[in-house]
């Protein structure tokens, strides 16, 4: 057990509470999506559902959830309390404060301006800063574990880091890379703006700053997924890690290679030149790679632990595997998903097949696959296994945690291919509706969203299902729960190989050089260019 | 480091398949100019509906038969809500927003941009199919994100649709 029980659950807790919110918001939408006549559905009402859904999901149930998580990590794997345990609560306190002051103006209809929040749509300040605050908090959480983990390695010469903990650094790292973008665009741009400090802004250079960290932000969510798909899952299955350097080098990449490519969310915007979308489309490209390796890897492990059960044929390791727990289902459907989303990623990158889909109903379609099951299914699979743990307590509604799973598969398969075709046919996304003046080209996206709404029904059962697990488990789950928190084995320990995988500061180095060069010279081009800010506009 | 001969293939083959995509966004973009609109060019927002070409945005027909397209992307209309304009000839669309950002897609074709305030979004494409085009707006504006759209309407007839554009040059 971890001496920073408590932290961490709290951290989780907080997440938990932000999905079953953001889910509820998610039902306002996809009732929307069937364009069934509601009596409080308004065009404001959607776009601060919209908004709402976006920022509790993206930003802060992932966020709390990869904070909780990392503690456990830490301090498990170093087999020592955190140090700083007090700066840790107020990360916890700032962040949740921050969340609270957001999520007051975006449900008082004040910040309808989407997760992405580009000017000059102009929201109180209060959402601004305390988006600020939310990531003023999760600087606290690296810091405390960049601490304990320094302190580890101080008394532990030449040990090999603990591979789970490599995971958690990748996403500190890339966090720490990514914010100054961000937090560049609040501090010098929107919070004086909205203050009404400062009169215009740019919105090219705001767009700029926020995909320098809406970007690896995405990797920020997956790592910690790959955390448990290469750490845990192998294990949860009955098996081992089919190989250990390899895990600890995907994640390496990820550090060096998650942030020089966010111009590739602005292939289409103008004002910055061709070469440069072109160099971050390449690295784009090549991120591509540590999934593909995480592919192999963690089915490859999959299949040693059906073949441990005494699998001897082509597939039937797979009949082996515990589909029945939803620890393991949740993670190998997470997986399954995330192909598909996988490639359609490398799609939406491409110079100029992105143009097709660019802000289409596509874009939402594969973003659901990604983050919204890649990373949020195996999250709910990560509850199932630390919450019964971290509290205590066994998991109450076994049945419902055992299907839920399986309905957000369906769930997202409906939700998301439709959403992929209508967007090859030209649906924009986000829109409260689409008649467009009775256009028949725009009739014709009407029985994709149709699907995508019944899709979006399916996902909100199985979030309500996993809700009910949670607070069922929390409340009222049976004490005694006595289990530790185990990683998986590796076939191979890590022994000698690969150690200069363990220089973090070198990779790290690598990376900040990489960012450099690829924001650099294109943020102090545009500063330097003659351009005309915007004043801001609130009509929502 | 030890890497299973099974695990090494695949490592190859997606670094195989990764150069493929490289290599063929590298091909399309040197050999066929498919580059995304990379406009780059400022304006003041606070004075874009007295600029040139976007005082009275409409369609310029050239002498050499392509056609210049201005439009104004404004809450919550593309200005002008009607675009004709001649079928395979290169047509160049400047477009850019007196408020906030919006979206400029033509549905079911590549014809898809940001417009900004503060710049001028610039491509040029070519329509080989006659017919009705729906234009949509593609990023969240506001409350009537939704009802934001216009028609382009390509033309075969060359002349017809310099009676229509011609004239209101600027």
């Amino acid at each position: 057990m971890i001496a920073s029980r408590r932290l961490a659950l709290a951290n989780f807790w907080v997440g938990i509470g932000a999905f079953g919110i953001a889910s509820v918001m998610a039902l306002m939408q996809a009732l929307s999506r069937a364009d069934l006549d509601l009596p409080w559905r308004t065009p404001g009402m959607y776009y601060m559902s919209v908004t709402a859904h976006g920022v509790l999901m993206a930003l802060v149930f992932t966020t709390f959830i990869i904070m909780g998580f990392g503690y456990v990590v830490t301090e498990r794997t170093l087999e020592r309390a955190l140090v700083g345990r007090q700066v840790a609560w107020v990360g916890f306190w700032v962040a949740l404060a921050g969340t609270a002051a957001a999520a007051v103006a975006i449900l008082t209809g004040n910040a309808s301006i989407l997760y992405t929040f580009y000017p000059p749509l102009m929201a109180h300040p209060a959402f601004y800063i305390g988006a600020t605050l939310l990531v003023v908090g999760s600087w606290l959480w690296c810091g405390v574990i960049l601490r304990t983990w320094l302190a580890w390695k101080k008394d532990n010469p030449g040990a090999r880091i603990p591979l789970p903990l490599v995971g958690m650094l990748a996403a500190i790292f890339v966090w720490l890379l990514a914010t100054p973008g961000v937090a560049a665009e609040m501090l010098f741009q929107l919070i004086p703006w909205s203050l009404g400090l400062k009169e215009t802004v740019d919105p090219v250079l705001a767009r700029t700053l926020f995909w320098w960290f809406g970007h690896p932000l995405v990797y920020f969510w997956l790592i910690p997924a790959y955390v448990v798909w290469y750490t845990v899952t192998p294990r949860v299955a009955g098996g081992k890690l089919f190989s250990d350097p390899l895990a600890r080098l995907v994640f390496v990449l990820f550090i060096v290679l998650s942030t020089p490519v966010g111009f590739h969310h602005q292939l289409l915007d103008p004002g910055i030149p061709a070469g440069w979308k072109f160099f971050h489309t390449m690295n784009t490209e090549l991120i591509l790679f540590p999934s593909f390796v995480t592919a192999f890897t963690v089915v490859a492990s999959f299949e040693v632990a059906g073949r441990m059960k005494g699998a001897t044929g082509w597939f039937d390791w797979l009949e082996k595997l515990p589909w029945g727990n939803p620890q393991f289902s949740s993670v190998a459907l997470a997986m399954l998903i995330f192909a598909i989303g996988g490639f359609g990623g490398a799609i939406n990158a491409a110079f100029g097949m992105n143009a097709m889909v660019h802000n289409t109903a596509w874009i939402q379609g594969h973003f659901h696959l990604t983050v919204g099951t890649a990373t949020a299914l195996t999250f709910m699979g990560l509850c199932y296994w630390l919450i019964p743990i971290l509290t205590k307590r066994e998991l109450e509604l076994g049945l419902l945690a055992r299907v839920q799973p399986y309905i957000w598969f369906m769930g997202m398969l409906l939700f998301s291919v439709s959403n992929h075709l209508t967007g090859l046919q030209g649906m924009p996304r986000r829109v409260y509706e689409f008649d467009y003046g009775g256009s028949p080209i725009a009739q014709e996206w009407a029985a994709g969203t149709g699907i995508s709404a019944l899709g979006g029904v399916f996902l909100f059962v199985s979030a309500a299902c996993f809700m009910a697990v949670m607070l069922g488990t929390g409340l009222a789950g049976k004490k005694g729960y006595e289990e530790d928190i185990e990683f998986a084995e590796p076939l191979e320990p890590a022994g000698d190989k690969a150690r200069i995988l363990d220089k973090m500061w070198l990779w790290v180095t690598i990376g900040v050089v990489l960012v450099m060069a690829a924001y650099a010279v294109p943020i102090i081009q545009h500063i330097m260019m003659d351009t005309f800010g915007s004043t801001g506009f609130r009509l929502f | 480091m030890n890497v299973d001969l099974y695990e090494r293939f695949w490592m190859w083959s997606s670094g195989g398949i990764i150069a493929v995509f490289i290599a063929s966004i590298i091909y399309t973009s040197a050999a066929q100019s498919l580059q995304p609109p990379s406009h780059v060019e400022t304006i003041d927002p606070q004075t874009a509906r007295t600029s040139p070409g976007f005082a009275q945005p409409s369609v310029t027909l050239n002498a050499d038969g392509s056609a210049t397209v201005h439009i104004m992307a404004q809450m919550f209309a593309f200005l002008p809500t009607e675009i004709r304009v001649p079928r395979g000839q290169p047509i160049t669309f400047r477009m850019t927003s007196p408020d906030v950002i919006h979206g400029f897609q033509i549905v079911k074709t590549n014809g898809n941009a940001m417009v900004v305030p503060g710049y001028v979004t610039q491509f040029t494409t070519r329509f080989d199919t006659p017919g009705e085009y729906l234009i949509v707006c593609n990023e969240y504006c506001g409350l009537g994100h939704h009802i934001m759209f216009s028609t382009l309407i390509v033309e075969d007839d060359v002349e017809m649709a310099g009676d229509v554009g011609a004239g209101a040059g600027q």
